[in-house]
């Protein structure tokens, strides 16, 4: 490699650097998005000034069709649909480590690592490590895609021994790589990927719908990981640096999600938490009654209060009523009352999908707050209005150790003068746990689709 | 004494012989081996101080972006497109070759898409007016 292709692409890990700095604050993150594309650029028109790169027509072809596919799915996808579309994408950046390992194996000389039945030893280990983890994280992200698609059934899918076979899988992976390490044999090759295919799949499927955050965040995670395995079969540092930066990001945002619901990676990623069967065998019968309210009241109190927390969980997301309920806390807000929203860490599908959610709908971020920086004023607020979420508000979390969401941080809505729940009926959250919250005196429980109650509410406030 | 002195001299010349042997070797070692091994030592030593870099820059990410920061994660880990042009390039065609543009379009498909769409998050983040 010529130095000044080392220079350039060195450049190009910086700007990626950059680029992620940039998102420290929504001001500066436009620009750090632009470094990011930058960054890409140089990368690769670099990489097409190699004298071995000539193919100029058919890579042009390649790329061209590759962008137009990703623009138009980029375009018009609706926000609420992207944790489905960034595991999509990931199991795109597996499939593409899977592809440049096989051809580097395939015509070894391109990458200078020797000739076909004789590269180095260092090599193969790098390439099968790294086609591994890429065929690992394609699977893997296609049933995440399809448990949040709704393609495959969002509860988690468990059978006896599973994780017994999935240490034999993993074991019988690294013997087939030993193996291959030694014969160079292509058949080999494609086992290694057949059984990462296979064990990508039994990762994921015993995980619930709600777990998906962590599990999305692992797939960034290992798409990094994939990049940097194949950057040390091509001896370049900026795959490495990169490949880094995203397994570390995606490492980062798997803690980040598994602190907020109390839980560790091993016990997120071993599966069978939540969904019907837990509802079932936890959810002991309560012949208490929550009081109903209607939207006309909620409206009438909401008018006469000077605080009020909006909490937006998940069933905003799948009602799409952020809209609506962005239109609310305009009306509110003009009526004279503080109107601000507070986001669980694990709400929605993915990291940050509430305020992704909250900022497509003109909600301005200044008024969008974590956990940390709104707890404490909870006691001080009139009216938290909840919708959509669940176990992050169930008072349980600090009182029941038997509770599955024991230790778990939650918004203290308990603490407000009044609260309102928007949900479709009386079920028990992801965690199967009844929600203490519900049978309060200060509590009234708004029945229906998150978006008709917001509307009601409206028209309400509008009278 | 001249004698103890013949036998120094001659025993000096031997080890300077021996280590001219041993240099050979080292280096001939070196050849055989080929550049690659220093590589991964070198590759495994950025590999480490990029998860630091990582660590730091992403713990500084405000958690209201962390849906951006996957879409740009996602957008960048597809610097892999390096490698799927390297495989595509050669001009003759052959299953390496198709392996490679097939790698190309799937690495592009991310390129567009991740910065797309986190372009289209991030333009919606809007301070009070």
């Amino acid at each position: 490699m010529s130095t000044l292709t080392t220079a350039a692409y060195l450049v190009s890990s910086v700007l990626f650097i950059l680029s992620l700095r940039g998102l420290s604050h929504p001001s500066s993150a436009r620009r750090g998005n632009f470094l990011g594309i930058l960054g890409m650029t140089i990368a690769i028109v670099t990489t097409l000034s190699n004298p071995g790169v000539l193919s100029y027509k058919e890579i042009g072809i390649a790329f061209l069709i590759g962008g137009l596919i990703g623009t138009s799915i980029a375009v018009r996808i609706q926000m609420t649909a992207l944790p489905q579309l960034v595991a999509a994408f990931h199991s795109l950046v597996g499939l593409a480590a899977v592809f440049v390992a096989a051809s580097a194996y395939y015509n070894p000389s391109a990458f200078n690592i020797g000739t076909v039945g004789s590269i180095p030893i260092g090599s193969l280990i790098e390439m099968s490590i790294g086609t591994a983890i890429g065929a690992v994280t394609f699977t893997g992200s296609i049933i995440a895609f399809g448990k949040l698609q709704g393609f495959v059934s969002g509860n988690p899918l468990v059978f006896k021994g599973q994780h017994f076979i999935n240490l034999l899988l993993g074991l019988g992976i690294i013997a087939l790589i030993v193996k291959f390490c030694i014969d160079q044999n292509q058949e080999l090759f494609w086992l290694i990927v057949f059984a990462s295919f296979v064990i990508g799949v039994l990762l994921i499927v015993p995980i619930g719908g709600a777990d998906m955050p962590v599990i999305v965040s692992m797939l960034n995670s290992y798409s990094g990981w994939a990049a940097a395995g194949i950057g040390f079969t091509l001896s370049n540092n900026l795959l490495i640096i990169t490949g880094a930066l995203v397994g570390s990001s995606g490492a980062i945002l798997s803690y980040i999600m598994c602190k907020g619901m109390n839980r560790s990676f091993l016990n997120v990623l071993l599966g069978g938490f939540g969904g019907e069967q837990a509802a079932s065998a936890g959810g002991v019968k309560d012949d208490r009654q929550a009081k109903q309210g209607n939207a006309a009241d909620a409206a009438f109190m909401m008018k006469n209060s000077k605080t009020i927390i909006i909490v937006p969980g998940y069933g905003m997301a799948v009602a799409q009523a952020q809209h609506a309920l962005r239109e609310m806390g305009d009306l509110l807000k003009a009526a004279g009352a503080e109107v601000r929203y507070a986001i669980h860490p694990v709400a929605g599908r993915m990291p940050g999908h509430m305020n992704v959610l909250l900022a497509e709908a003109n909600v301005p971020y200044d008024e969008v707050l974590e956990l940390d920086e709104i707890n404490r004023d909870f006691s001080e607020t009139d009216v938290a209005f909840v919708i959509g979420a669940n176990d992050v508000t169930n008072p349980a979390a600090k009182t029941d150790k038997t509770s599955a969401i024991y230790g778990m941080p939650i918004l203290d809505v308990e603490n407000a003068g009044q609260v309102f729940f928007v949900k479709r009926g009386m079920a028990s959250g992801y965690a199967g746990v009844q929600n203490e919250l519900f049978f309060r005196d200060n509590t009234l429980m708004l029945f229906g689709d998150a978006k008709k109650v917001c509307e009601d509410i409206i028209k309400g406030l509008e009278n | 004494m001249s004698e103890i002195s013949n036998q120094l001299e001659n025993l000096s010349y031997k080890a300077q012989q021996i280590a001219n042997e041993a240099s050979q070797l080292a280096s001939s070692v070196a050849e055989t081996s080929g550049g690659h091994s220093d590589f991964i030592i070198f590759g495994i030593t950025v590999l480490v101080l990029a998860c630091f870099v990582g660590y730091y820059v992403v713990w500084s990410v405000t958690p209201a972006l962390h849906s951006p920061l996957m879409g740009v994660t996602n957008a960048i880990s597809s610097v892999i497109i390096v490698g799927a042009l390297l495989a595509a390039g050669p001009i003759d065609s052959n299953i390496s070759k198709y392996f490679g543009l097939v790698a190309v379009g799937l690495a592009a498909v991310n390129i567009f898409g991740g910065f797309v769409v986190t372009n289209r998050m991030l333009s919606m983040f809007k301070k009070k007016q």
